[in-house]
């Protein structure tokens, strides 16, 4: 899946998390902010990371706002950002899901 | 005529798709049917986060019991397709499809479920259906709608749309759904599946609630559409069976399970003979007494 242009997903209310992704050159390079970044920073750079390589994006600069947002929740938003910013909203990602 | 073995379905609560807090606790407060919604309440721009929000909580969030509906956006829309598919690939039980008005459009849904079970994998007549009546014609329409799937498991009223329809709007004592709601009753028991009563959003007026539950409770519908967790309660209290009903229908129960040690075909109690329906009112009693938790294991009335 290539990035094409910024595009965000996700909310700032409480049990959500805003995904925003930018292209990049190399890596996948997340700014993570979040009230329980020093319990559950590493898993929630996990869950992103992990998500946006099954849909083949490796390279991607990602922000993310976290309001206590469960692993699902982390993956919904991840997958709904990166298919707006490859333009592939009307095909999902059947085989990511 | 999906699951005919009955089903509890007295509340169905919504729960709006793009709303994670919602989403994630939607189970907690014992609602029969959770209804997450990718319709109305969600904006134009978000239906396709709500999608997925919606596909991963149902991959990894526990409901217990509760059976999970999704209304998906309608046919006529550019959503509609690729929520089916992601819903039928999620494993949901049952599909709402809105604004309902033909057998066709039940029929074209059927066909576009089986082929998403199909594509993904899924037993075949695994995911089941509904239908939302919310206009003139769907009403009209209502026996066809609910006779239109072996898949099918209920219709709903839902009276917003179909009040704008007829050119009223909904008044206290709901004098203009009379009409709407006796015929979606009847269509719904024609074809054997649950009817839903409307929901009633106007969360202060606690004594208008009752008076419309107990009112629909009456005529016969199996439950009622909820946008509030703080209705199930309210619902189940208008639902659950008195310690009369109980006791009778627990006696109904004792006298066919004598019937059925002496051998004999022909049931009676107090002298008087138990025909069918007797035995279907007592059975449906004591599912309505063990969901309110009025009854013990084997039945026994559990004094308060």
């Amino acid at each position: 899946m290539e990035i094409k242009e910024t595009a965000v997903a996700g909310t700032l209310e409480s049990s959500d998390i805003q995904i925003m992704i930018s292209k990049a050159t190399d890596g996948i390079q997340i700014d993570l902010q979040s009230d329980v970044e020093k319990q559950f920073g590493d898993q929630i750079r996990q869950v992103i990371t992990k998500t946006l390589n099954d849909l083949d994006i490796t390279a991607a600069k990602v922000k993310a706002v976290d309001k206590g947002a469960l692993d699902c929740v982390i993956k919904a938003r991840t997958i709904a950002a990166a298919q707006r910013a490859s333009q592939t909203t009307d095909q999902p990602a059947w085989e990511v899901l | 005529m999906a699951e005919n073995e009955e089903r509890l379905r007295r509340t169905m609560m919504f729960v709006p798709g793009n709303n994670p807090a919602m989403v994630k606790d939607a189970g907690i407060y014992g609602a029969d049917s959770i209804m997450f919604d990718l319709e109305d309440s969600v904006s134009l721009s978000e239906k396709d986060a709500a999608r997925v929000l919606v596909y991963e909580a149902l991959q990894t969030q526990d409901y217990g019991n509760a059976e999970l509906v999704v209304r998906v956006n309608g046919q006529d829309t550019e959503f509609y397709a690729n929520d089916v598919k992601a819903m039928v690939k999620a494993g949901i039980d049952v599909i709402r499809l809105p604004k309902a008005e033909s057998a066709d459009m039940v029929k074209q849904l059927e066909t576009d479920i089986l082929a998403a079970e199909k594509e993904f994998g899924r037993e075949e007549g695994s995911t089941h259906l509904m239908a939302a009546i919310e206009s003139a014609k769907g009403v009209l329409n209502a026996p066809q709608i609910a006779a239109a799937s072996d898949r099918m498991i209920g219709i709903a009223l839902s009276a917003e749309d179909y009040t704008t329809d007829m050119k009223t709007h909904r008044y206290p004592d709901g004098a203009e759904l009379e009409f709407a709601r006796n015929m979606v009753l009847h269509a719904a028991r024609a074809a054997g599946v649950a009817a839903f009563d409307t929901v009633f959003t106007n969360m202060d007026d606690t004594e208008g609630f009752y008076r419309e539950t107990e009112y629909i409770h009456q005529l016969g519908f199996d439950g009622k559409s909820l946008v509030n967790p703080r209705q199930i309660e309210m619902v189940n209290k208008v639902y659950e069976p008195t310690e009369k009903e109980v006791l009778n229908a627990k006696n109904v129960i004792n006298a066919i399970e004598e019937a059925r040690l002496k051998g004999s075909g022909v049931i009676s109690m107090n002298g008087q003979m138990v025909d069918r329906p007797v035995v279907l009112r007592a059975q449906r009693v004591m599912r309505l007494a063990k969901a309110s938790n009025l009854v013990d294991e084997e039945g026994n009335y559990i004094e308060k």
